[in-house]
């Protein structure tokens, strides 16, 4: 350091001159802050006239503004919600909730649905058995070109032409498909569920602690303490006796058909169903060339060294191949699962009601259309945020640790 | 390793050039690729199982089974009382012969329907002079001005003797075609601006509405910009002015295209060496000569694939205009199945129209990876 306090020239070069805007246009500097108040400007301009227009309008139109609707009652009939709901007292506010709890009912099963269909299938793309990569490969050209609204249309007419329930499609008397959706048995819920639930999540997060212990161990003494038979003991012995210690109560409610229709078991609607499907279908076609290009993306080289060193097939691809396809894989595969839950606002299409089907009956009724789709961009944007935050993060804890 | 190192073998030279016994023929692809192991087998047969037995219910149901015509009454009322007796168990593509002026080319005069076709035929040509590598020039600009104004006499008419029909009278696929295409032509100088605009660090301002505009259209499903287009645009305006449905669906694509060609665009900007630029501004050039005459000739060319990947998404997003009531290809196909002798088809229509769509995108698609072999074979060793 004190070599450079001696040399002038170094250290006119750390610190930067202090120099005087001038008022010219052959200074870069003044010429950014201009070009940057024209710019800015001109956006304002536009805003400020679209924003006076609109209130203009609004005012002879006589449209009230402002939230105060989500406080009034809704009346909005609404077939499918996972929390209680009455449209003669509960208001928009209570409505808009269930659309966002619906949007995410979709968008939570279908993501995880479709990335197990999809990885299936990209893995079934670089099969050795030319039938299952010829299937698989038709699977992914065909279904990826057509929309999504179109697939949508198309399960839901199917699922509608579905015999009714009398005649309804079954697999063993216990699961019935109709013109009614699907019907599946269900567990009769105890306390005793709940708390070997609980039970399941304490052996979860002694089982990471476990294995980190594991790790630590290892990198110490070179010997690793086994694993499994502690994880296998936390994560399903734990569970089981918690449960049969408060009685092992096991019952299970089968659909069953009275009249003309179906009494108990749990119920998945058509339009539920069909988007789910469609979402499903649609978008692991996209994860499976996903997965496919992320696995193509490790060099044969890695496959055959760590054959060389003699771990087996089954390490290979999970300790050596998988770690670092995942890296390949995981930005895309992000941008699909904001896809799906884009794509599920089409449920609107088919009257599954979404946070958008909800939002649209609320502008329709309220006549507030600027509050009705800011409801809509701000839950979407918040979703979406929330999934990239969650994606970068677990991006940069596997992301390759480099100099 | 030279050749001479190498082991001699005592095999006539006729012999040792055939490969060994059991590697070729059918027999040997067969026990490679379909018998590999008992696993493999298992698959096989299973596969093959259920493939035959979808093919021939397939080729029953729409080839043996199938009702291509159906007899109409007097005042032209298809009686489609022949197909409802084979529902199920035969196709009724009789739909699709009544129905297929209409699902192609919406309510547009009956007699004038030559013209949407003919702008069918100019915008799959303008497709394939785009995809020719001897046309990437300047002079694409002119022909896609060209081809777009064409488009747009042939479709309103009113001039050269043509008689005038205006947008209420269009659908189906021109439509179809006409937003995605002209979405995809006003998007791109749209999307190259706020590419560069987020990559001006000197201008953070700039940088940061750039970052809003690209990020707030990308978080939000393309229904809620279209329905912003139908309920909020009017708002919008001052009293008196309004703006066709059609204009304000394409405003909206427009937007929404604009904010993902942005990222598309800005992608080739970051792959291109900053050599690039510091060369430039060396040679003493201005940001806009910089821009125009070395980053962007590079820059673009190296996000052609990944263009054509976002067109076709935009083909396909095209049919969410059936939300907000606008009669492109597939809210045609439904008009169609509004037609009550027809109601209980929709599986045909539905098929016929995913036909379309898929031998725009499948084309499109191989394209595209075509391509982007072709550019990338300099660095593939």
């Amino acid at each position: 350091m004190s070599q450079a306090t001696a040399d002038p020239r170094l250290i006119a070069a750390r610190v930067a001159p202090k120099r005087r805007i001038r008022l010219s246009w052959t200074d870069p500097v003044f010429r950014s802050i201009v070009w940057q108040i024209i710019i800015v400007g001109i956006v304002l301009v536009i805003g400020w006239y679209l924003v006076r227009n609109t209130s203009e309008n609004l005012a002879a139109r006589h449209i009230a503004t402002g939230f105060g609707f989500l406080d009034r009652v809704a009346g909005i009939p609404i077939g499918e919600s996972m929390i209680p709901y009455n449209p003669a007292v509960n208001t928009y506010g209570r409505a808009l909730l269930i659309g966002v709890l619906n949007t995410l009912k979709v968008a939570v099963i279908g993501v995880v649905l479709a990335t197990i269909l999809g990885t299936l299938i990209g893995i079934g793309r670089l099969s050795k058995n030319w039938l299952l990569a010829k299937l698989t490969a038709f699977y992914v050209e065909t279904l990826r070109d057509i929309p999504i609204l179109l697939q949508l249309l198309f399960w839901y007419t199917i699922l509608q032409g579905l015999p009714g329930p009398k005649q309804a499609l079954h697999l063993g008397h216990v699961a019935f498909l109709s013109n009614r959706g699907m019907k599946l048995p269900l567990l009769d819920w105890q306390p005793a569920h709940s708390w070997a639930l609980l039970a399941f999540a304490l052996g979860f997060i002694g089982t990471v602690l476990w294995n980190r212990r594991a790790r630590k161990q290892q990198d110490a003494t070179g010997i690793r303490p086994a694993v499994w038979p502690v994880a296998f003991a936390l994560l399903i012995g734990l569970p089981v006796i918690v449960w049969a210690a408060l009685g092992a109560p096991f019952q299970i409610e089968l659909p069953e058909l009275r009249g003309f229709n179906f009494q108990g078991g749990g119920t998945l609607s058509p339009e539920y169903f069909a988007l789910l499907l469609g979402l499903v279908i649609y978008t692991a076609s996209y994860i499976a060339e996903i997965v496919r290009s992320g696995i193509q993306a490790i060099p044969q080289g890695q496959w055959e060294a760590a054959a060389a060193l003699g771990l087996y097939p089954g390490q290979v691809l999970r300790r050596i191949v998988l770690p670092q396809a995942l890296r390949v894989i995981i930005p895309p595969m992000t941008s699909q699962y904001l896809n799906l839950t884009k794509n599920s606002s089409l449920a609107v299409a088919i009257g599954f009601q979404d946070i958008v089907s909800i939002a649209n009956t609320t502008l329709n009724q309220t006549g507030q259309a600027i509050e009705g789709i800011a409801v809509i961009m701000a839950v979407y944007l918040t979703i979406s945020l929330s999934i990239s935050l969650f994606m970068n993060w677990y991006n940069a804890h596997l992301a390759l640790v480099e100099r | 390793m030279s050749q001479a190192t190498a082991t001699v073998e005592h095999v006539p030279t006729a012999a040792r050039d055939q490969p060994p016994a059991g590697t070729v023929g059918p027999w040997a692809w067969l026990r490679a690729n379909l018998l590999g192991s008992w696993w493999s087998t298992a698959v096989t047969l299973l596969l093959g199982y259920v493939i035959v037995r979808v093919l021939f219910s397939l080729i029953e149901w729409g080839l043996v089974n199938a009702i291509w015509t159906v007899p109409y009454s007097a005042n032209g009322i298809a009686d489609t009382s022949v197909c409802q007796n084979v529902k199920g168990v035969g196709a009724c593509w009789a739909v699709l012969v009544d129905k297929y002026r209409l699902i192609l080319f919406g309510r547009y005069p009956y007699d004038e329907q030559w013209r949407p076709a003919i702008v069918v035929l100019l915008f799959i040509g303008l497709f394939i002079v785009s995809g020719m590598r001897r046309f990437w020039r300047k002079e694409l600009v002119l022909i896609w001005i060209a081809t777009l104004a064409a488009v747009g006499v042939l479709m309103w008419g009113g001039v050269f003797g043509l008689s005038l029909v205006t947008e209420d009278y269009w659908g189906g696929l021109p439509i179809t075609l006409i937003l995605a295409t002209f979405g995809l032509a006003f998007a791109f100088p749209l999307a190259v601006l706020v590419a560069l605009g987020r990559r001006a660090t000197k201008l953070p301002a700039v940088k940061m509405l750039c970052v809003l505009y690209v990020e707030i259209i990308r978080g939000v499903p393309l229904i809620s910009v279209l329905f912003m287009a139908s309920v909020m645009f009017p708002l919008f305006m001052p009293a008196g002015v309004n703006v066709d449905k059609l204009l304000r669906a394409q405003i909206a694509f427009i937007l929404f295209a604009g904010a993902y060609l942005a990222e598309v665009v800005r992608g080739g900007l970051q792959a291109l060496p900053k050599g690039q630029a510091e060369a430039a501004d060396a040679l003493g050039l201005s940001y806009w000569k910089k821009t125009a005459f070395i980053i962007l000739p590079q820059a673009l060319r190296l996000v052609i694939p990944p263009l054509v990947n976002t067109f076709i998404g935009f083909f396909k997003d095209t049919s969410l205009v059936l939300i907000i009531g606008l009669f492109e290809l597939l809210t045609m196909g439904k008009v169609a199945l509004s037609d009550p002798p027809w109601q209980s088809f929709s599986t045909e229509v539905y098929l016929g129209l995913a036909v379309i769509y898929i031998a725009f995108c499948f084309a499109m698609s191989k394209y595209s990876r075509s391509l982007e072999r072709d550019l990338n074979r300099s660095r593939v060793r």
